[in-house]
């Protein structure tokens, strides 16, 4: 009989417990039951600051945190467990309900330490942990932007919490001040000359610093909060966020008689077990050898070894890495290893540099030969090669490891790099693992290394890292388009825009490697000379450029017939409409299904039946709907406002503007979009490559979502703008994917793989940080100028129309491999002269 | 329609060979393909390459079963001018009819002529 594991707390740590186990419990050992006592399933809080982008907290949900299809996991939300009985093996919950556990794992995390600051209690003074304390600084800060004037807040504490704070206040525009008791920020991680540094960058961005200092006292004061600071100051502020350090919440295992650390935290043996061995502790919560460890990696490390123990297995915790980067406000902060010379004899090599703002130290042994640690200020991009090398050889001079990376790349190359470097220090994978994958499991790329090792799965630092393994290992990442192109599908795009060139021919003599093109660049030079405005594309020598579907405009079948898709804008069509689309359908025989687009899919034409059916839509004042090309595809809508009682704009009226205004624009791939009337989102727009949703005082755009394959939610790029502004966002954003994104890359694809990811898509299409953004949208006025209906095209040009047939000695000959059946009450292919030759 | 009422015309037998005009060589754009039907009902692609060789090739794709060779796009890999399927893009060699991707599937060929401007398949 299965046992039952309880797991007390449903933070980061307990939810990756509780995956480790169902994971390796392949035979179902462990019933496991989850106590929570928010009330949402595990959310990623390491980006908790980012919930400030979009107030989306199902942008957080960690992968796979609902359990919904695993009969082996129980969730119970919003119960905090109130008491143990060790000797019953119960725990109770708030609720009353009593639960009993054969193993018992105590994850309940940390709380936010609040110093004994007079007035902390008043309204207005909160703490920065979780999405709820996030929701009410907001309910503040909305507060103070009510009032007249740049609101400001107040946060306690410099130290990595606290600027995290700083920056999501800033972007909820209040000015931040900072106090911190050290005499410089980040003291934890960065020595003094990186905390002056960090200072001077953190106040360029309008981020008031107050070091060596204490908050004396918080009043009320008309309306507002005033702060008194030890050293005399008085900030008038209308929020105070205390970020001062935090406090494991043992409370839980105190009344249950376990011993704790004399500074609080769980005791826990290496096997991550209390006192009782029914009973352990994990993440920030547990205390071990002496040590309470305040971020995610080795809290992951304590989850994996007790999901090893529970299963009979010996796993020990290995020891943690405390490095930390990260990205505050664009400034770059890294600390690794002995940050603070601590070890005797260390030696210091410091590189500063206040005219670029940068700051390098590397700690070295008393032989210089031993890296034991480093800061980085202002630019980190080392940190993903030196922290590896700690407590390693080092691979060359110190000096020489911190110079400016040129050439040489400041000569630590990942060939330096032992197998057992650790690479990813969220899931602990090493050099070894990734070579492993690389030559063992046939990783070839980083999709498949995450997937392979948990790589890069999670804070996504070592991404870079993971790419230059890939090329030391000899994996060729070829952008080359195919074996006639040695360009990417981007430098092909940007060869035809600057040259002007307008055919392949002209394309593949100039810029190709000899031969005469396939199947794989001529459609792309076909699209990239369509985004470009070359006309219709059956023009001479550009049908032959063309996939079947494109030069058929229209789906080709498995018997070969093919698929009609008229557009029907944002779904919405007339009875009238529907009527034409019914008779053609009866009058051809043609199959009849409503599309996953919200549009009518006639099926079962043949090559010679499509110009003739497309004259009876084009007359009806129908138009290709592009279903066949890497162009728009559909705008989905909701009903919104005009119907729908909850609806607060007009979905289906700019879903319509929406397909009508981007109809026709070739692509790297596909694009799909929708537009839903508010936020439950009946529309799917978070699924689409962008997706609007409307607001009480706007529109929110969402970028890159995408279902099929591999699905992903679609990020918010700008929040409640007017539809001015959508419009040039959006303009941007699809010109700005044509020219740079790969062959086949789905916008979703495409923002995965961008340096900088969405910061710097954003810097792009907002913030215009490459200044294209008038051409971006100049090439669109272009596109939205030049749109032409391709099928009204063909039906124009008596040149276009005779490749409508189906033998060219013979038009208008039925294909006899061509046959049909009754399915359910319609014509659905008989498959003839289905072969036998495949030998697969 | 039957296929003696097709535009088909035997021409005179030269080495056993039954030649039948398709279309005119101006009918075929350069690297595409068009369909033709022979009088038993055979298709046939027939393709023109850069350098205004013709090729015909059986239409029928042996992967999936569907008469649509012909529709594929023309272009060559390693020097090889190959034909690649609509349907699910294996490629086939224009000369000799063999698959690229599967050394054991070939497409059957058939003899082509071009003279006064006019394409012939042939039948033996
Ligand atoms: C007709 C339709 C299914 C249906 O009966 O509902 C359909 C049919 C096809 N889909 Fe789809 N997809 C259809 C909606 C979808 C949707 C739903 C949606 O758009 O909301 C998705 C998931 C959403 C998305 O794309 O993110 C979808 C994801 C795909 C994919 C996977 C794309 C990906 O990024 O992973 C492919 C394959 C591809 O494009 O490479 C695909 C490819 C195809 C192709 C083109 C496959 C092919 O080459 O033959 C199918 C032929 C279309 C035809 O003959 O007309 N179809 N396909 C839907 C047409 C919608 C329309 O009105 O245009
Ligand atoms: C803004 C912010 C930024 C951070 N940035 C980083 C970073 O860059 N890198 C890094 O490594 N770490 C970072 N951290 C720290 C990291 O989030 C924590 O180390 C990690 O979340 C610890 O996971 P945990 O599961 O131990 O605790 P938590 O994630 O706090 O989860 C504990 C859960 O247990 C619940 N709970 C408590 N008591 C009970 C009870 N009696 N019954 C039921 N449930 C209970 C709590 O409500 C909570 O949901 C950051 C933290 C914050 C707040
Ligand atoms: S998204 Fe909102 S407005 Fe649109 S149909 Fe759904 S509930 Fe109504
Ligand atoms: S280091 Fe965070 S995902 Fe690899």
């Amino acid at each position: 009989m299965a046992r039952t594991l309880v797991v007390v707390g449903n933070g980061m740590v307990g939810h990756r417990l509780v995956q480790a186990v169902r994971d390796r419990d392949t035979d179902g050992g462990w019933q496991v039951v989850v106590f929570a006592e928010e009330p949402r399933p595990a959310y990623d809080r390491v980006a908790l600051t980012s919930y400030v982008d979009g107030w989306d907290p199902l942008g957080l949900q960690l992968d796979g945190a609902e359990f919904t299809d695993d009969p082996g996991v129980e969730l119970v939300l919003g119960d905090a467990v109130a008491s143990i009985d060790r000797a019953a093996r119960t725990v109770t919950t708030a609720a009353g309900r009593t639960q009993p556990y054969d193993a018992l794992a105590l994850a309940t995390g940390s709380a936010p330490f609040v110093p004994p600051v007079p007035g902390r209690d008043l309204p207005g003074c909160h703490v920065y942990r979780t999405i709820d304390d996030l929701d009410a600084i907001r309910a503040s800060a909305e507060r103070a932007r009510a009032g007249t004037g740049r609101g400001a807040a107040l946060v306690i504490g410099g130290g990595l919490l606290g600027l995290e704070a700083a920056k999501a206040l800033r972007d909820m525009g209040l000015s931040p001040h900072v106090v911190e008791l050290a005499p410089r920020l980040m003291p934890l991680q960065v020595d003094e000359g990186g905390g002056a540094l960090l200072k001077r960058l953190i106040e360029d961005l309008d981020v008031t610093v107050h070091p060596g200092t204490s908050t004396g006292a918080i009043e009320p004061d008309r309306g507002r909060l005033l702060a008194t600071l030890g050293n005399g100051t008085e900030l008038d502020v209308d929020l105070v966020v205390f970020s001062a350090g935090i406090r494991p919440r043992d409370q839980l295992a105190r009344d249950a008689g376990l011993p704790v650390g004399e500074r609080g935290g769980i005791l826990v043996d290496e096997a991550c077990r209390t006192a009782d061995p029914h009973v352990y502790a994990i993440g920030e919560c547990a205390n071990l050898d002496g040590r309470v460890y305040g971020l995610v990696a080795p809290g992951y490390s304590m989850a994996e070894v007790v999901a090893d123990r529970l299963l009979g297995g010996t796993a020990t915790f290995p020891g943690a890495d405390m490095s930390t980067k990260l990205k505050l406000m664009g400034v770059d902060v890294a600390s690794f290893g002995d940050a603070h010379a601590a070890t005797e004899g260390a030696l210091e090599v410091v590189v500063n540099d206040a005219v670029k703002g940068t700051y390098k130290k590397l700690v070295v042994s008393d032989d210089a030969k031993t890296l034991l640690g480093g800061v980085l200020v202002g630019d980190a991009a080392d940190y993903a090669l030196l922290r590896p090398l700690v407590g390693r050889p080092l691979p060359g001079d110190p000096g020489a490891l911190l110079a400016p990376a040129g050439g040489g790349g400041g000569g630590v190359g990942v060939d330096a790099l032992p197998d057992e470097a650790q690479v990813c220090s969220c899931n602990a994978v090493t050099k070894g693992a990734i070579r492993a994958a690389v030559h063992e499991q046939g990783c070839d790329d980083v999709p498949k290394l995450k997937s392979c090792t948990r790589a890069g799965a999670s804070c996504g630092s070592c991404v870079p890292m993971l790419k230059q393994l890939l090329s030391s290992f000899g994996v060729e990442q070829s952008k080359a388009v195919c074996e006639h192109f040695t360009q990417s599908r981007a430098e092909l795009y940007e060869i035809v825009r600057v040259t002007g060139i307008t055919t392949f021919s002209d394309l593949i003599e100039r810029h190709g490697t000899g031969g005469r093109g396939c199947d794989v660049c001529k459609p792309v030079a076909a699209s990239i000379l369509a985004s470009l405005g070359n006309g219709h594309i059956l023009t001479d020598g550009q049908a032959g450029l063309q996939d079947t579907n494109d030069r058929f405009l229209a789906n080709i079948q498995r018997n070969g017939t093919y698929s009609v898709v008229p557009r029907i804008p944002g779904g919405e069509i007339t009875p009238e409409k529907l009527l034409v689309l019914a008779q053609v359908a009866l009058d051809f025989g043609l199959y009849t299904k409503i599309t996953g687009g919200q549009r009518i899919d006639l099926f079962g034409a043949t090559v010679d039946q499509l110009p003739v059916i497309w004259k009876r839509l084009v007359d009806a004042g129908f138009e290709s709907g592009h279903a066949y090309g890497k162009s728009l595809r559909t705008v989905k809508s909701c009903v919104g406002e005009t119907w729908c009682r909850y609806g607060v704009q007009d979905s289906v009226g700019l879903a319509v503007e929406l397909e009508l205004r981007y109809r026709g624009l070739r692509s790297p791939h596909k694009l799909k979009s929708g537009v839903s009337g508010c936020a439950r989102e009946c529309a799917e727009a978070r699924g689409k490559d962008f997706g609007v949703i409307a607001t009480d005082n706007g529109w929110n755009l969402y970028v890159g979502g995408n279902g099929g394959t591999m699905p992903r939610h679609a990020d918010l790029l700008v929040s409640e703008v007017d539809k001015e502004t959508l419009l040039r966002v959006i303009d941007r954003f699809l010109m700005f994917y044509i020219r740079t994104a790969d062959r086949l890359q789905r916008t979703s694809a495409w923002l995965d793989a961008m340096e900088g990811g969405l910061d710097h898509l954003r810097d792009v299409v907002v913030h215009d940080s490459l200044g294209i953004a008038a051409e971006l949208e100049a090439q669109m006025a272009e596109h939205v100028r030049g749109y032409a209906d391709e099928w009204a095209g063909v039906l124009a040009d008596p040149e276009k129309l005779a490749r409508f047939t189906s033998f060219v000695n013979a038009p208008g000959a039925p294909d006899p491999t061509i046959a049909f059946r009754e399915e359910r009450g319609q014509r659905v292919p008989v498959l003839l002269g289905t072969p036998e030759v495949i030998s697969r | 329609m039957t296929v003696q009422q097709m535009t088909v015309q035997p021409m005179n037998a030269v080495d056993s060979t039954m030649w039948f005009e398709v279309c005119a060589l101006g009918a075929l754009g350069r690297e595409e393909g068009v369909a033709a039907l022979l009088p038993d009902g055979t298709q046939v692609a027939v393709f023109r390459t850069h350098d205004d060789r013709v090729f015909a090739l059986a239409n029928l794709d042996p992967f999936s079963g569907a008469a649509v060779l012909a529709r594929g796009i023309v272009g060559d890999l390693g020097g090889t001018p190959v034909v690649a399927s609509p349907m699910h893009k294996q490629h086939f060699d224009l000369r000799t009819g063999a698959c690229v991707e599967d050394g054991t599937v070939a497409v059957p060929t058939y003899p082509v002529r071009v003279s006064g401007g006019t394409i012939s398949l042939g039948r033996t």
